[in-house]
């Protein structure tokens, strides 16, 4: 299948492990994809903090651009995926607005493409069966807890991704792949998110409860599909506190024996190497 | 002239706060409310008794993290993380500020980053944010173990057509 793709500015900084193990995973599971021409960024949390216009008007340049090829988008990021989809709900229910932002933006939106994370691709059109088919190195011995956000998930109404309070897409993809998946309640609570920077205490807080959670449910790692939540699970937890943090698609790369996952693992602050060499899974 | 009640929901334009019966699940839920001196639901009630001063001054509205728990699990379909963006921007707008002054110059250290390359440049953001906040020295260990880890790139792509991303920011000012 062909899909646009908003890899959106973090998959090429902080988060580029992100974006090369996508494009790895993708590449096996027969997704092809089509970078969207000339992207911006979406505004995340900063542009509807503080100007609700502009938080919509950003994302609409990219939706417009991403609309003049005829297939699905695919955003592997929580945050930009939230702007987008918030972005398509805003203009699909209030036309005053979309005739504003349109005039904005310079660009008619017609809402005609569908906004995806690929744990959505992977488990629903790709599906679990052919996933499974591609894995080479069942990931035996590893016990994740699947971290899923905030992001991908709320508000319901607008992401229309998965269970709001329990989902469980990313748990099959994890279990596809053979690894132990543990079951935690923590899959939906927040990392602390944009405070990151400006109110690190507070991140180290949250982000410390939700490593003593998943030890206590017998993890011995977290998986994510989100450039913030990665980034504040494996650098913002207080010295030993600290739990291996994984894309799922570095995971999924691992499992089906592509080349790239060790170099990845080594732009980890907490290196997962050691738990994975002590399972032979590396 | 409008009561802040009014205001406020105009500027959210969906279902009025008061549908709002105090079940007090919001506060329940938010994973900020520790941090807040008020929880949201407590916003809500302060809203509804024009203490607009208190809410646009308080630090309750920049702690909000807008993880959007509130409105997934609002028996009355009340947008309380909408309602926090309303009331930051009214903060700003009304000219009494951010009493976290930090979080709002961090946003704008973002939003002058993109108004600047279209894209986010993380190096170059974190260094507007330190010269905002005066924060210099916070975090440096951290830059530099994810520099030598190849994570931080000084330079990445931009996008080309600036001028229609300069367009909006234009477009999109606030007075």
């Amino acid at each position: 299948m062909k899909v646009s793709y908003y890899p959106g500015c973090s998959l090429h900084g902080t988060a580029k492990e992100y974006d090369l193990s996508v494009r790895s995973v993708s590449r096996v599971l027969g997704i092809d994809l089509e970078e969207i021409d000339d992207w911006s960024c979406c505004g995340a949390s900063s542009a509807h903090n503080t100007n609700f216009k502009l938080s919509i008007a950003l994302p609409a340049r990219d939706l417009i651009t991403a609309e003049k090829k005829a297939q699905d988008v695919m955003v592997p990021c929580a945050a930009c995926f939230n702007r987008l989809k918030t972005t398509e709900h805003h203009l699909c229910h209030d036309p005053a607005l979309k005739a504003e932002i349109e005039g904005i933006v310079g660009g008619r939106y017609q809402g005609s493409v569908a906004i995806r994370n690929p744990i959505d691709i992977i488990a629903n059109d790709i599906g679990l069966e052919a996933l499974s088919a591609k894995v080479v190195k069942k990931l035996a011995g590893l016990k994740p807890v699947s971290y899923y956000g905030c992001l991908l998930l709320r508000p319901p109404e607008v992401c229309h991704f998965d269970n709001a309070e329990n989902p469980v897409l990313l748990d099959r993809i994890l279990t596809t792949l053979g690894a132990e998946v543990r079951p935690w309640s923590f899959k939906t609570d927040c990392c602390g998110g944009s405070l990151t920077i400006s109110k690190t205490p507070i991140v180290t807080k949250m982000v410390d409860k939700l490593m003593a959670m998943a030890r206590e449910a017998g993890a011995n790692c977290l998986v994510t599909a989100c450039p913030i939540c990665t980034a504040n699970l494996d650098m913002r937890p207080s010295a030993g506190k600290e739990l291996p943090v994984f894309y799922f698609t570095e995971l999924a790369a691992l499992a089906m024996g592509q080349e790239g996952p060790d170099k990845w693992f080594g732009m980890h602050r907490t290196d997962p190497r050691p738990l994975l060499q002590e399972l032979k899974l590396l | 002239m409008k009561s802040f009640l009014e205001e406020v929901n105009e500027k959210i334009n969906g279902l009025p706060i008061q549908r709002c019966y105090h079940c007090r699940k919001c506060p329940a839920g938010c994973p900020m409310t520790g941090a807040m001196e008020h929880n949201p639901n407590r916003v809500i009630k302060m809203i509804q008794m024009g203490k607009k001063e208190a809410v646009l001054n308080s630090a309750t509205i920049w702690l909000c993290v807008s993880c959007e728990t509130c409105i997934t699990r609002c028996p009355n379909e009340v947008d309380i993380a909408r309602m926090m963006d309303v009331l930051r921007q009214m903060a700003i707008e009304s000219g009494v500020g951010a009493k976290e002054k930090n979080i709002l110059k961090f946003h704008e250290a973002f939003l002058a980053n993109i108004r600047t390359g279209g894209r986010i440049n993380e190096p170059m953001m974190m260094v507007q944010y330190k010269l905002k906040s005066g924060d210099l020295f916070s975090d440096m260990a951290m830059g530099l173990d994810m520099f030598m880890k190849g994570k931080l790139s000084l330079i990445s792509p931009r996008t080309k057509d600036m001028g229609s991303v300069r367009r909006i920011f234009e477009k999109t000012k606030q007075s």
